[in-house]
């Protein structure tokens, strides 16, 4: 399927779901499906450097915060609408995606995951202290009282929108992943020299893989102020965004742009299902344990099927052809 | 030998002059000059530890030399990152076999299609998968191609290492002990295929311990021994140098 083919097809999906869900009486589903969805871009986005690449990166919550951060400084400015933030919030996220590749590809495997995560603390201390943007307090983005499309509430309008980009983040993925750049990124993965060696930019081609990683990363952000009408650095900055944007693609495969999806879908549906207790009737699984049952799945994946759900499929697929 | 020596110089595809390359208080290379012309088929030897590799990685961009000039086709390299100097046509494989391993065999081979071989060669993009193919058919692994390349043997990975040096299309091929460890018959086999980069123009320069590939092969052997050049010439006289003797077998 060609780029184009699957782009448009992916859109319509997305659109298509985005119709059929409406119909969805329980308001509780929008919020629950925004963070799936919200977790489908940081984990796709995350995998074009981390996957692709090679690169692990532990900052996903600065540019997230980023993005979210973008839409408040935007929104304090001059009451700008959501779609300013979204465009503003995924360039600034890029930039600094840049900044960070300038600054750190040059060191290799755990220095550069160090390197990224003392950049998401230094954000964090400087967001705590910006006060234009709230500083410690936080701030308060109010959602427009009238939605467009003749959506009921905004919360549906979000919700649509975060499907739409979701979209977007897997055109991207899947076009960086079978392109000739897709190609030069896995051969940087597979041996950094080697792949200099036969021609590979390496440098540029890191570069260009972070800012596209760090601006899809910051637009998944860009939407979370208007979504909870109020935003704060602890909850920006979570540990859960960096942990679950490494764990959804190693849990659902990092050689394809399809794991990641997998991986969010599943791991983002039990954390939802877990976080209200819904299946309190059958267990009882505490709010709290959201995090350890990633934890616990991670090390499961990582022992039995180290490259994640996608790359057992392969196997079984090759199996079957042989 | 002034007059061959000026030949040299016009015609040189690769021109090493007074290459310096110290690791802290180590000095890998001491002065080192080195010359290659179009096509010809040099020998590199020297004992472990003389500074072969590090050359190779001087030439080729891996490592910055401290000192001296490095020309190709009479353009000065030495500020150039190493995927600039592979795009010109100076390709290398690797002592120790550094296969993209997630990728099949003839994946590995469409890297340096792609990103070298395009930048000088007309090469159209539906073209590259027959074209890795018959690099793979020359060197004896077109059925493995679709196998991926970290589960080769280790013969098959020292094929796959010239495979894709050959692959980014070069004037000069580097061949870093491609037959360490390979038995007469496989070492036959790879001689053959450096024999046939000869013949298409291509300039190999075999760095090797086992010395029947080496004088089989080489126009001119060059000796390295710590650090410098001690001899370079005619690979008969070069062997009959009591000093090269030394080097190897002590005094």
């Amino acid at each position: 399927m060609s780029n184009k083919v699957f782009a448009v097809v992916t859109l319509a999906v997305a659109l298509a779901l985005a119709a059929v869900t409406q119909l969805i009486p329980n308001e509780y589903f929008f919020s629950a499906a925004y963070t799936v969805l919200l977790f489908v871009i940081l984990a796709t986005a995350w995998n074009i450097l981390g996957g692709y690449t090679g690169y692990v990166n532990f900052g996903s919550a600065a540019f997230f915060a980023i993005g979210a951060y973008t839409t408040v400084f935007f929104y304090n400015a001059f009451k700008a609408p959501l779609a300013v933030g979204i465009v503003a919030g995924t360039l600034v996220a890029g930039l600094a995606g840049l900044g960070l590749g300038y600054l750190t590809l040059r060191l290799r495997g755990v220095f550069f995951a160090i390197a990224s995560l003392a950049l998401a603390v230094v954000l964090y201390i400087f967001i705590v202290n910006w006060d234009y943007v709230g500083g410690a307090r936080g701030a308060y983005v109010l959602q427009p009282r009238e939605v467009p499309f003749g959506l009921p509430r905004y919360i549906h309008l979000i919700y649509a929108v975060q499907l739409v980009m979701a979209a977007f983040a897997l055109v991207v993925s899947r076009a960086i992943e079978h392109s000739t750049l897709g190609r030069g990124l896995a051969a940087i993965r597979d041996d950094e020299l080697a792949a200099e060696c036969s021609g590979v930019p390496t440098l540029r081609l890191k570069i260009f893989s972070t800012m596209a990683s760090c601006a899809l990363m910051g637009m998944a952000g860009t939407t979370f102020p208007f979504y909870l009408s109020y935003i704060e650095p602890s909850s920006a900055f979570s540990l859960s965004y960096a942990v679950n944007s490494i764990a959804m693609p190693l849990i659902g495969g990092m050689m394809s742009w399809m794991g990641p999806l997998i991986g969010a879908v599943l791991l983002g549906t039990v954390q939802q299902l877990v976080q209200v207790n819904i299946l309190r009737s059958w267990v009882d699984i505490r709010p709290e344990w959201g995090l350890l049952i990633v934890g616990v799945l991670l090390v499961l994946f990582v022992t039995l099927a180290p490259n994640g759900i996608m790359g057992w499929v392969d196997a079984w697929r090759r199996r079957k052809t042989k | 030998m002034a007059a061959t020596e000026n030949k040299v110089m016009t015609e040189a595809l690769l021109e090493v002059r007074g290459v310096v390359k110290r690791f802290g208080g180590f000095t890998a290379l001491d002065g080192v000059d080195f010359t290659v012309r179009p096509g010809e088929r040099v020998g590199l030897i020297g004992p472990n530890g003389s500074g072969k590799s590090t050359l190779v990685n001087c030439i080729t961009g891996t490592l910055r030399n401290e000192e001296g000039s490095i020309r190709f086709e009479g353009q000065d390299i030495c500020g150039y990152a190493a995927h600039r100097r592979i795009r010109m046509g100076l390709a290398r494989s690797f002592q120790i076999p550094k296969p993209f391993a997630s990728m099949t065999v003839l994946d590995n081979l469409c890297v340096p299609l792609l990103y070298a071989a395009r930048k000088h060669e007309k090469l159209a993009r539906d073209r590259i998968v027959e074209e890795a193919m018959r690099i793979l058919g020359q060197v004896g692994l077109a059925d493995r191609a679709h196998a991926m390349s970290g589960g080769l043997t280790q013969v098959d990975m020292r094929k796959l290492e010239l495979a894709r040096a050959m692959a980014a299309k070069p004037k000069l091929l580097i061949s870093d002990e491609a037959m360490a460890g390979l038995s007469a018959s496989e070492v036959d086999d790879i001689l053959a295929l450096l024999f046939g980069l000869k013949e298409q123009g291509v300039a190999v320069i075999m760095i090797e311990h086992v010395m029947r590939a080496v004088m089989k092969f080489s126009e001119r052997i060059a000796v390295l021994v710590a650090g410098r050049k001690i001899a370079d010439g005619d690979p008969k006289s070069v062997v009959g140098n009591m000093e090269v003797v030394k080097a190897y077998l002590g005094e």
